[in-house]
């Protein structure tokens, strides 16, 4: 088998190519929103601490 | 006992817990899946009816496996935050959500995308298509009702009701190409039988099949972390925690 071939997938390339490409997308987009979720909920509680800080001050 | 599940369950236990596992699920994962690809696209012989177009399975059969395995866990969580208030079980279901989400997505398009060649059309409203689609849905739902109330306590609670009467579509959908005349082929792989298929096709499915478990492992802890920092941003210890974040 070469490799044309096995790109070709007996006629049936863009279905199964497809399939795998998305099946990438949403392994890597679930990787990915976790960790900017959780960026953003740090950034959001430190403000909330820096907020806190300065109604205490005053 | 009592106080020993407490103390095990507390989000401060789970959240340094979680952080020892995380790497152990994810390269487990990794591994497993590469090898399952590698068998799946280069070891497995070609199907004598399907062709090559059957090589979707090793995608679409782990994707729809995983959408339905979440579901449960998400609902077996539901109960136990609506029945004993564990906090924990609260924020699995709602970590859950997206990913049983995802998957689902990713098992109905494939199949789709499977079903396109094989039976000439993208979509039919078939039974197995229908209640997978619904699972979709339900998740979504559930997803809807967290952001949407405010309130958390009363959000776990709604949503974790949705989640358990949500459970009566997870049987329909593993029983619909039995009880329905249906399009989709019937279940390959089964407790009773000897599965119908080919070694060298089964042993990449499994493979497939446990490495989308694993990573499941691995993103619903993260995803648990998550909650646990957001749901406690007013305790103490995530106050502790954060000056080093």
């Amino acid at each position: 088998m070469n490799w044309s071939e096995f790109f070709h997938m007996g006629g049936y390339a863009f279905f199964v190519w497809t399939s795998y490409a998305l099946a990438f997308v949403i392994v890597v987009l679930n990787i990915v929103s976790p960790m900017v979720q959780r960026k953003k909920i740090i950034a959001r509680i430190k403000r909330a601490i820096k907020r806190e800080n300065l109604d205490n001050r005053t | 006992m009592w106080n020993w599940i407490q103390r095990f369950s507390s989000p401060k236990h789970f959240y340094s817990m979680s952080a020892v596992l995380i790497p152990w699920f994810s390269i487990s994962a990794l591994l497993i899946g590469l090898y399952g690809l590698y068998l799946g696209l280069f070891v497995a012989p070609t199907d004598y009816q399907q062709g090559e177009s059957y090589r979707i399975i090793f995608i679409h059969v782990p994707a729809a496996w995983m959408s339905m395995f979440v579901y449960m866990v998400m609902a077996v969580s539901s109960v136990i935050g609506l029945v004993w208030q564990i906090r924990l079980a609260d924020m699995v279901a709602a970590a859950s959500a997206p990913i049983g989400a995802s998957f689902a997505f990713l098992a109905l398009v494939t199949g789709s995308l499977w079903g396109k060649p094989m039976w000439g059309a993208y979509w039919v409203w078939d039974a197995r298509l229908t209640s997978e689609l619904i699972l979709l849905f339900l998740y979504l739902g559930y997803m809807a009702l967290q952001s949407a109330i405010d309130d958390q306590r009363s959000a776990d609670k709604a949503s974790g009701l949705l989640a358990i009467v949500g459970v009566v579509n997870i049987p329909i959908i593993h029983y619909s190409v039995e009880w329905w005349n249906t399009l989709h082929q019937g279940a390959t792989v089964t407790k009773f039988d000897k599965p119908s298929m080919h070694i060298d096709m089964l042993i990449p499915l499994l493979l497939m099949a446990l490495a989308f478990k694993l990573f499941y492992a691995a993103l619903v802890l993260i995803r648990t972390r998550n909650e646990a920092l957001y749901r406690d941003r007013n305790r103490r210890w995530v106050r502790e925690l954060i000056k080093d974040l």
